[in-house]
């Protein structure tokens, strides 16, 4: 016990080219998977598919599940479920929705179009998501239901709750500000939008080589400078190609005259703008940011992911596992209000079918995504990619002309086999 | 081996349990059982399988709470309700079970619940493996696997960690619970070592271990379980290992008839 040197740290060995860019390999092969999928969709439709147009209809059409399908990754990391998301989504749409057209103009007043609508609406539907969420999480913590049983009750009771509170009717139009996060409606046009590729791939970068600074000043290993230059080049470069995309898609003349129109002024000839990033993609960003930092960097992330792998472990360590439940409960409720907003504004009103079925979509983003049904193992990224992969199947055979009952088949059939692939992968690699 | 000088001078013991008991669905695990330790002093717990030598050292450590019985740490009775209480009292165990994350190196296991964070509250990985770094090379420098889940560990190196977790954060009270279980002889060598070592610094320890010989070498005194009651406490200057042997096969202190 004389030795007080700490372990010494093996030279850095040397690998083919992945190994020194250190990519992890179930990103690479789901990127690949996705890139296969829009390749052959675009050959089956003579080019349709790869448009700026159907990839910027594409992304919003992802935001709403792959929000959810963030929250999701928590919770099933934790080793529960929830099967009320679309249900609470629906309630929380519901409770905006009334909150916008009925209480706040008229019960109490404000008038039609007050410019405090939309935030109001906002606050009182993400604090009803968190509450409901918070409430089913005490369920699971504190009284030891199984979470499959408390939100199987959710589902039925949130999906009935909405219907109660709307009497089943369709509630629109809704107030014009909170339409800009539904996507069309509110985009950031182009310069912001390279403003903000900018500011985001400056961001990468520095948290790249911030995070090669950490370890090189513990005389940790890190990877050659070429490597780590190659992926911030990477990064970058994906995100002003996202950016360029999204900047292509430009505004129909049709409606950008009317633009002109409503502010009395003339459209000057030959004009083309570009939508630019929508708004509720640039929400999505910032939740997968958001919950990429929650899971690797909090001790609420770390807490989760420790529970999940050893839940009895988790409480010798003095983790409170039953309040950590609440929280991601409650979290999960918000994220459902989040995409509830973005959900109701897209549709630009509240229908009472809203949210049908998004459980099962969430949950199969999540799952695509890698996030292991038994706990401990899932990441924001993957259940991102997940949520857009599935869009893409959905999209591309009806764009396709598949028939309706195929394009389900072929979902269903696609989740059984991803997981199927990633048991695979982990025996392969020795994980568990 | 002397007696405890803190003992002999009759000091007021680092931790009494006087008289616990739990019970689970009407089977008593623990019964009216009570055990004491000084600083500086290796009490060796002893017991057939099942005898409850680990659910009574759960009592102390936080994972259950004791149905009778009064606790005191230096001479104050402290309410243990959880292992987040025992840990502010500086009272440190390694579960028989190891009680790790698989999914969790090596590094997040040794600081979980204690996270090192950097002045923006975020989990500090690079600190965290330095540390961690430093402790494995005193316990046991064949250890390289830092950037890989502890489930890719094998038995002894995961036992490792988890013994590197419980000395790391300056314990006052120690809890062993089978500690080399699957330690090879290098490796439990190097604990027996390390016992040696915390008990010149004034730690005082509860081993359970079910080698006798280890016992007899180690501890200062032992105490002998059997179907969740006491069978008594010896001076191990007092007894031989058949002693001890008879105590837990028989149920009877030495001297006394066997019935
Ligand atoms: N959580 C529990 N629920 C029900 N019974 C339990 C529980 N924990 C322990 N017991 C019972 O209490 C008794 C004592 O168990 P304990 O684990 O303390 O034994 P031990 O002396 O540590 O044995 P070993 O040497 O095998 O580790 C056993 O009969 C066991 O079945
Ligand atoms: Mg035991």
């Amino acid at each position: 016990m004389t030795d007080t040197t700490s372990q010494p740290i093996p030279e850095r060995q040397k690998g083919n080219l992945f190994q020194q860019l250190e990519l992890d390999l179930r990103l690479l092969g789901m990127i690949g998977a996705f890139v296969i999928l829009c390749i052959g969709f675009n050959f089956l439709t003579d080019g349709r598919f790869l448009t700026p147009r159907n990839i910027f209809n594409l992304t919003i059409q992802t935001v709403s599940v792959a929000i959810m399908a963030c929250g999701m990754v928590f919770v099933i990391v934790n080793r529960h479920i929830d099967l009320s998301v679309g249900a609470l989504l629906a309630t929380t749409s519901a409770i905006m929705a009334v909150t916008q057209t009925q209480i706040l103009p008229h019960t109490l007043g404000l008038g039609l179009g007050n410019p405090a609508i939309w935030l109001i609406t906002l606050l009182v539907g993400l604090a009803a998501g968190t509450l409901i969420g918070a409430f089913q999480g005490w369920m699971v913590g504190y009284l030891s239901i199984p979470a499959f049983i408390v939100t199987l009750g959710g589902f039925l009771v949130w999906r009935n709750v909405a219907w109660y509170l709307t009497d089943g009717q369709t509630i629109g139009p809704l107030d014009s500000t909170f339409l800009t996060f539904g996507g069309t409606n509110g985009t950031l046009g182009e310069a912001t939008s390279w403003l903000l590729a900018a500011l985001a791939a400056a961001l990468a970068i520095w948290g790249i080589w911030g995070a090669r600074r950490a370890k090189a000043g513990h005389g940790f290993p890190v990877k050659p400078a070429w490597a780590e230059a190659t992926l911030c080049a990477i990064t970058a470069g994906a995100i002003f190609g996202f950016i360029w995309i999204l900047n292509s898609y430009h505004i129909p003349k049709r409606r950008l005259e009317r633009m002109f129109e409503a502010r009395g002024e003339v459209m000057p000839e030959g004009l083309e703008v570009g939508y630019g990033l929508p708004v509720s993609v640039l929400i999505l960003i910032t939740v997968a940011v958001v919950m990429t930092i929650i899971a690797r960097r909090t001790r609420f992330g770390r807490y989760i992911f420790a529970t999940g792998g050893n839940p009895d472990a988790a409480e010798l360590s003095g983790i409170n596992t039953r309040r950590l439940t609440v929280k991601i409960f409650a979290l999960m409720g918000f994220l459902c209000a989040l995409s509830a907003v973005i959900a109701s504004a897209r549709l630009s009103n509240h229908s009472n079918d809203i949210g049908t079925l998004d459980e099962l979509r969430v949950i199969a983003a999540a799952v695509i995504g890698g996030t292991a049904l038994s706990g401990g193992f899932g990441t924001i990224y993957g259940a991102i990619l997940g949520a857009l992969i599935m869009q893409a199947l959905q999209s591309g055979m009806a764009m396709v002309g598949v028939d309706a009952p195929f394009q389900n088949i072929v979902v269903g059939t696609v989740l059984v086999l991803a997981v199927l692939i990633d048991i695979i992968y982990r025996k392969r690699v020795g994980a568990k | 081996m002397t007696r405890n000088p803190k003992r002999a001078a009759g000091e007021t013991p680092l931790v009494e349990m006087d008289d616990v008991s739990i019970s689970f669905g009407g089977i008593k695990a623990v019964d009216h059982v009570s055990v004491d330790l000084y600083p500086g002093e290796v009490v060796g717990l002893l017991g057939h399988n099942g005898a409850g030598k680990s659910t009574l050292i759960k009592m102390l450590s936080g994972a259950y709470q004791k149905e009778t019985g009064e606790i005191r740490v230096n001479g104050q009775t402290v309410d243990i309700q959880n292992p987040r209480d025992a840990r502010a009292l500086n009272i440190e165990t390694i579960y028989q079970t190891l009680a790790l994350a698989d999914n969790l190196d090596a590094a997040s296991n040794l600081f979980l619940g204690r996270e090192l964070v950097t002045p923006l509250g975020l989990v500090d990985d690079s600190a965290m493996e330095a540390e961690c770094r430093k402790i494995m090379g005193r316990l046991n420098p064949n250890f390289q696997k830092f950037n890989e889940p502890v489930s890719a560990l094998s038995g002894g190196q995961r036992q490792s960690v988890a013994i590197a977790r419980a000395v790391y954060f300056n314990a006052k009270v120690l809890i062993m619970d089978e500690p080399t279980a699957a330690l090879g002889p290098h490796e439990t060598q190097m604990v027996a070592e390390l016992i040696q070592q915390l008990k010149a610094d004034g730690i005082g320890i509860f081993l359970i271990d079910h080698d006798v010989h280890a016992v007899m070498e180690l501890c200062d005194r032992a105490s002998v379980m059997k179907n969740g009651e006491l069978v008594g406490t010896v001076e191990i200057d007092d007894v031989t290992d058949d002693d001890l042997l008879s105590m837990i096969i028989l149920g009877k202190k030495p001297g006394e008839e066997a019935a």
